[in-house]
């Protein structure tokens, strides 16, 4: 009798890096030592937004104690120009700082002092001096000044689309205009950005904290104008990401500049202020919404105008009209986006690009709409649900919306209100969600050594989201062995390259990748087999790869499984074989994850202040790999919502586009006593349609709509409608007032 | 961060044998100055440790006062208020600033002397004449959403952050203090701040060299007490607007208030009209908006703090009605208004 | 020579007295299992226990610890075996990405000495969510001073809150 190997894909388990983690083991790019112990660099940052250098004085800090080098774009070496060639996508084009005198915007790196220890760096990095000539910076202040029609959107959505008939003004019962805004904000990933990196015989290795690992040694070979061959990558455990390590960012560049003058490893830390500016951010939003509704709530028009402002050289702009492009049908659908070019640091994705701040905006509005026609929110947005793309007409995959909304609203008990204590209000508030599923071409390999240990390989990285584990469940599921066997070795750009962390994409596209790698070794393996045994099972237990013919019909008597020695020697070992998915392996309908979100707020009659008291939601995404992981990740993004709903912002300082909160202490993410219960359910039907493993993105999906959700129970519990986010107690107190 | 000299003083050697002047300081918890070195804010030559000045890590008391030492922790200060009903106001206040970790790291003394949380201040390419004399406001015209309405000036409308330093004012401490020639002098906490005025960058009556030695608390009978810190998030985030009060209802009237305001001036704020506006009268919600009125008055505000008028209102009237309240109906009661312990 | 001592180990102090107890275990001790999240005291990421209380290790000068004894997580957990807290942590999935999970569990074990001393907290005195005091909102409100960008408090909480059951049976 055989012993199988339980399927673990589905079910809870712990993540495999875990002990490492909660031992403080695991090591982040700062902490690789490399081969030499690194130089400490220090940036030295610009006070002024545009201009160009006119004075640099670098002695006094070139003879200051322990100091080696004081690198700035007159000694900085060959680079190929920030953001050339204009033809590579924005994650290869180079990343060029120190190259030019020209500064682009506040806060970019004008030196980098390099010294041996960090107290010497630092300290010497104020004794740089410098002049800027400054312009008088752009930025976007009024919706109209957004004039530029972006050539695409993050996501590959088109700037305008429309489709459909205006309503006649006869056929509408009640409607809503309103201006929604949403303010800058940023990933604020527990790890600042760091690079360790180590400049040897031509050689260049770097450890850095970056999502995505192929395209990291591409910008690097373009910056440096070196051989990709030359340059290795390695960027094993990830202190969060969210969008902003999707790219290297200036400390790579710089590290890397320190590495090659000296031929030192060089560590590059950016403090955390620096990482507001030499690291991407989200540009604020102002979203026009006009909202229409005829006999029996039908929607019939919707029209959504954004404007954002885009970093000046830098080709990024967000859908933030994606969500009312297809979460309800509607007679009428109008989308554009405009944007502004602005002198600002980079902006680029941050979580859930498009949806995060439009689902603020949109399902706000959809709110404003329902208690306007005089419907309940929830019975609005359920009569209004789309069965294939409310533009298009093409089919979805799959689609739950309606089955979240219901099964959530009961399981939420969306009727039900605490009873509020004296001085407080009570509210509930329902959001939609809908964030595109996309599956990104990824490979990984995967070997076996004699003894059955299992190891896969693959570039791909792991930012929280849980890859070790999921990849090691896929294998071992695939291969029928335990999960304890499987070894997967991730973040280092010598392994096959992956789609790597971002867009939701990683785990399906990933994971599909190592689980054709499986299936391509057990091929490999069946290849070497007498016929008799083509339809065995291979199922590797007890450090032994053992052919298990599987009984057909009723015969409950299996044969005694037949050692896969038998056929193979030990110096075949250890075989290894290749898998990769492409765009190929997934459907060309409309692919979404999607969800409910419900939230239980409590408002203070006096102050405004908000309390949270529940969130709840409900999601379908697919087949779920890890039921804890993915737990996590969607109240991950629940607790973003809570903070994009009632406390962040990157506040800016007009005259000289700087940030006015460029640190933890002022702008405020979450902290723990501002979030309460949080729990979630998910809709399980895998959807292969999406991905040989049936699995489909929720990194993003848990923060879209978690911050509407809490906005519209601020509403129904003060009947304080507030469109400027953050919602802090003065907004609520002005709408009372 | 420049290199200083370090000292230390643990209380034994005189003052006078340290080299104190405009570029030293004294070095308690170290969760604000070094924050601040870090940043070049503040630019100290010379730094004199108190890490092993344990006589001043004490709290004693005798019938009439608590003397709590300047090196005691606010944990530890946190922890005997606890314990003591009638300055329950400070314990509460202590344990809405900061974090457990912070707090157990910053000292009374230090507490009190912190600087201010502006924006710009922290900022080194930003003008600031607290920073720099001379250099300008970088507030005035910008961001100013955490700046104060009382105690501003031209040159300055930067807050302090202080919450212990707001339930003290409300409970009159007085700050006892050592000078170099050996002099020891008290002053009341409700005159050891300097509003602004032409020179922001003096915050206190100390001289340069001047070391607070302790805090003293008279005892008495302060009623229920209630510390509400009003913020942009639930927990590790400065007052916008705080209020710190304590009072008995005898007879249908305020008795024996004790109030400030944190968040809104430039200083831990003493309301001083607003209490001689309240003591005696009736708890209701026209008084108590009459006696912000008296007080608001002289407030000024600067674009992003306009909120603040009103949230003060707002606040002190939930605070002293909520105080009242649970007077009338638990008269003589002595201690917090929500106690979970 | 002045020393302090790390983990139960007497270590001699920095030559540079600028150096921050964090700078010192990276730069000096190699010991990287404290986070730098901030340097600036406002995210908890470097919270280590010295003589048994919690503090944020980048804001304090190692000569201030002068004969103190300070715990770092390496230090937690008895060389292969894993704290209960820690255990939880896993149990839990209290972690994503991990980067704030070493200050996470300084705090946590210094919580759980605290709760047991009765320490009071904010929520010990304030009118909270539903009125009663409720452990989860005072656990919370004493992990406030450990940031994490992941979201991964609701299941810190449910970790400690396991732990305090734990404890008390």
């Amino acid at each position: 009798m055989t012993t199988h190997n339980a399927k673990t894909v589905g079910t809870p388990v712990n993540r495999v890096d875990g002990s490492a983690k909660v031992s403080g083991q695991a090591r982040y790019a700062a902490e690789h030592m490399s081969d030499r112990t690194p130089l400490i660099g220090w940036v030295v940052s610009s006070d002024t937004a545009v201009g160009k250098i006119t004075s640099l004085n670098t002695e006094q800090a070139e003879q200051a104690e322990g100091v080696h080098a004081v690198i700035t774009y007159k000694n900085a070496g060959t680079l190929k120009p920030f953001s050339k060639p204009a033809d590579e996508s924005r994650f290869t084009q180079s990343r060029a700082v120190l190259n030019e005198p020209n500064i682009r915007h506040f806060g970019a790196p004008v030196a980098l002092v390099i010294a041996d220890t960090l107290e010497q760096a630092r300290y010497a990095a104020s004794l740089v001096t410098f002049t800027i000539d400054g312009e008088i910076p752009d930025l976007l202040t009024e919706f109209d000044d957004a004039t530029q029609k972006p050539a695409s959107l993050d996501g590959g959505f088109e700037a305008d689309a429309s489709s459909g008939d205006k309503p006649q003004q006869s056929d509408i019962q009640a409607s809503i205009n309103e201006t929604y805004t949403t303010p800058s904000q940023i990933s604020a990933a527990m790890e600042p950005h760091a690079t360790v990196a180590d400049f040897k015989d031509g050689k260049l290795e770097v450890y850095c904290s970056v999502q995505i690992i192929a395209t990291a040694v591409e910008a690097l070979a373009i910056t440096l104008e070196m051989d990709e061959a030359d340059i290795v990558v390695q960027s094993p455990f990830v202190g969060g990401g969210f969008g902003s390590k999707l790219g290297l960012h200036y400390d790579a560049t710089l590290a890397c500049i320190g590495a090659r003058y000296l031929e030192r490893a060089v560590k590059v830390v950016l403090s955390r202020r620096q990482v507001f500016y030499n690291t991407p951010h989200r540009g604020h939003s102002i979203q026009k919404i006009r909202l229409a509704s005829g006999d029996d709530h039908a929607l019939l028009s919707v029209q959504h105008k954004s404007a954002m402002p885009k970093a000046k050289g830098y080709e990024f702009a967000e859908a933030t009209g994606a969500g009312a492009r297809v979460t309800y049908k509607s007679q009428f659908i109008e989308s554009t986006h405009r944007v502004k070019d602005v002198d600002l640091p980079l902006i680029d994705s941050t979580r859930s690009p498009g949806d995060a701040i439009g689902s603020l905006a949109f399902e706000s509005a959809i709110d404003e709409l329902a208690h306007e026609a005089g419907i309940d929110p929830l019975t609005f947005r359920i009569k209004n649900l789309p069965v294939v793309h409310p533009m298009k007409g093409t089919r979805f995959t799959t689609h739950n919306l309606g089955e979240c909304l219901r099964q959530g609203a009961q399981n939420f008990k969306w009727q039900h209100k605490t009873q509020p204590t004296p001085g407080k209000q009570i509210g509930h508030g329902v959001a939609s969600a809908m964030r595109m599923n996309v599956l990104v071409e990824s490979s990984a390999e995967v070997e076996l050594s004699a003894t059955g240990e299992v190891t896969v390989r693959t570039d791909m990285t792991d930012i929280g989201t849980g890859t070790y584990t999921i990849l090691t469940q896929i294998a071992a599921d695939t291969l029928n062995t335990s999960v304890d066997n499987v070894t997967v070795k991730l973040g280092d750009s010598r392994y096959p390259a992956s789609c790597g962390s971002g867009g939701s994409f990683g785990a399906a596209s990933s994971g599909s990748a190592v689980k054709k790698a499986c299936e391509a070794l057990i091929a490999n393996i069946k290849s070497s087999l007498p016929p008799a045994l083509s339809q065995a099972e291979v199922q590797i237990l007890d450090g032994q790869i053992k052919l298990v013919s599987i009984a057909q019909g009723d015969d409950e008597e299996v044969s005694r499984p037949v050692l896969l020695a038998n056929f193979m020697s030990d110096s075949e070992f250890p075989i290894s074989a290749t898998g990769s998915v492409s765009e190929d392996d997934t459907s060309d309908d409309e692919q979404y994850s999607c969800g409910a979100h419900f939230a239980e707020v409590e408002v203070d009659e006096y102050t405004g202040e908000v309390r949270l008291l529940r969130q709840y939601g409900m999601f379908s995404a697919g087949q779920i790999l890890n039921m804890k992981t993915a737990a996590s990740q969607i109240k991950g993004g629940m607790v973003w919502g809570a903070g994009y709903a009632l406390t962040e912002g990157i506040y800016h300082h007009r005259d000289t586009a700087s940030f006015v909160n460029p640190d933890f202490g002022e702008y405020h993410v979450a902290v723990n006593r501002d979030i309460a219960e949080v729990s979630l359910d998910f809709l399980q039907e895998a959807d292969y349609a999406a991905s040989p493993v049936g699995a489909k993105g929720i990194g993003e999906l848990g923060i879209t709509g978690a911050g509407a959700a809490i906005a519209n129970a601020i509403y129904d519990a003060c009947k304080v409608r507030v469109r400027d986010f953050p919602i802090t107690m003065d907004k609520i107190i002005a709408g009372k007032n | 961060m420049q290199p200083f000299t370090l000292h230390h003083y643990n209380g034994e050697k005189p003052l006078s044998s340290l080299p104190l002047d405009t570029r030293s300081r004294f070095l308690a918890g170290g969760t604000n100055l070094i924050d601040l070195m870090k940043l070049q804010v503040e630019t100290p030559k010379t730094l004199v440790s108190l890490a092993k000045w344990d006589k001043a890590n004490t709290i004693s008391e005798d019938d009439n006062y608590y003397y709590i030492g300047a090196m005691v922790t606010n944990s530890d200060l946190a922890k005997f208020a606890h314990t003591q009903p009638n300055v329950s106001l400070l314990a509460q206040a202590l344990l809405s600033g900061a974090t457990v970790q912070l707090r157990n790291r910053a000292t009374t003394a230090g507490n009190l002397l912190q600087r201010t949380r502006c924006y710009y201040f922290y900022d080194t390419t930003k003008a600031c004449n607290k920073r720099e004399p001379g250099t300008g406001c970088s507030a005035y015209n910008s961001m100013n959403r955490i700046h104060a309405i009382f105690g501003t000036s031209e040159s300055c409308i930067a807050t302090h952050p202080s919450d212990m330093a707001v339930a003290m004012i409300a409970l009159n401490a007085q700050v006892h203090t050592q000078q170099p020639d050996g002099n020891t002098r008290q002053i009341a906490l409700r005159d050891f701040y300097r509003e602004p005025g032409d020179t922001p960058h003096i915050e206190t009556q100390l001289d340069e060299d001047e070391l607070i030695t302790h805090v003293s608390i008279k005892k008495k009978a302060n009623g229920t007490q209630y510390y509400h810190k009003v913020r942009d998030r639930s927990s590790y985030a400065f007052a916008l607007v705080s209020v710190a009060a304590g009072l008995k209802i005898e007879d249908g009237r305020f008795k024996d208030l004790s109030l400030a305001f944190g968040g809104v001036g430039t200083k831990p704020w003493y309301p001083q009209k607003a209490i001689s506006f309240l003591e005696g009268a009736e708890p209701t919600q026209e008084v108590i908006l009459q006696a912000a009125e008296a007080e608001l008055s002289k407030a000024k505000t600067f674009g992003s703090n306009d909120f603040k008028p009103e949230l003060l209102r707002r606040t002190l009237t939930k605070v002293l009605l909520e105080l009242a309240e649970h007077q009338v109906k638990h008269p003589g009661h002595e201690g917090a208004l929500y106690d979970n312990a | 020579m002045a020393t302090l001592n790390l983990n139960g180990r007497d270590v001699s102090l920095p030559d540079d007295p600028r150096t921050t107890l964090l700078d010192f275990l990276h730069q000096h001790l190699s010991l990287f299992g404290t986070k730098k999240g901030c340097d600036h005291g406002q995210c908890g990421a470097c919270t280590v226990i010295a003589d048994g209380k919690r503090i944020n290790a980048c804001l304090v000068f190692a000569f201030q610890l002068e004969g103190a004894e300070v715990t770092t997580i390496e230090g937690i957990g008895e060389g292969e075996s894993l704290h209960p807290l820690q255990k939880a942590f896993i149990e839990r999935d209290a972690f994503q990405c991990g980067y704030c999970t070493s200050g996470q569990i300084c705090s946590g074990v210094s919580l759980l000495r605290e709760m047991k001393n009765e320490d009071p907290s904010a929520v010990t005195y304030s009118q909270t969510r539903h009125s009663k005091a409720s452990l989860k909102e005072d656990i919370s409100e004493r992990m406030s001073g450990n940031l994490c960008r992941c979201g991964a408090y609701p299941n810190i909480v449910d970790a400690i809150t396991d732990v305090i059951a734990l404890e008390r049976q």
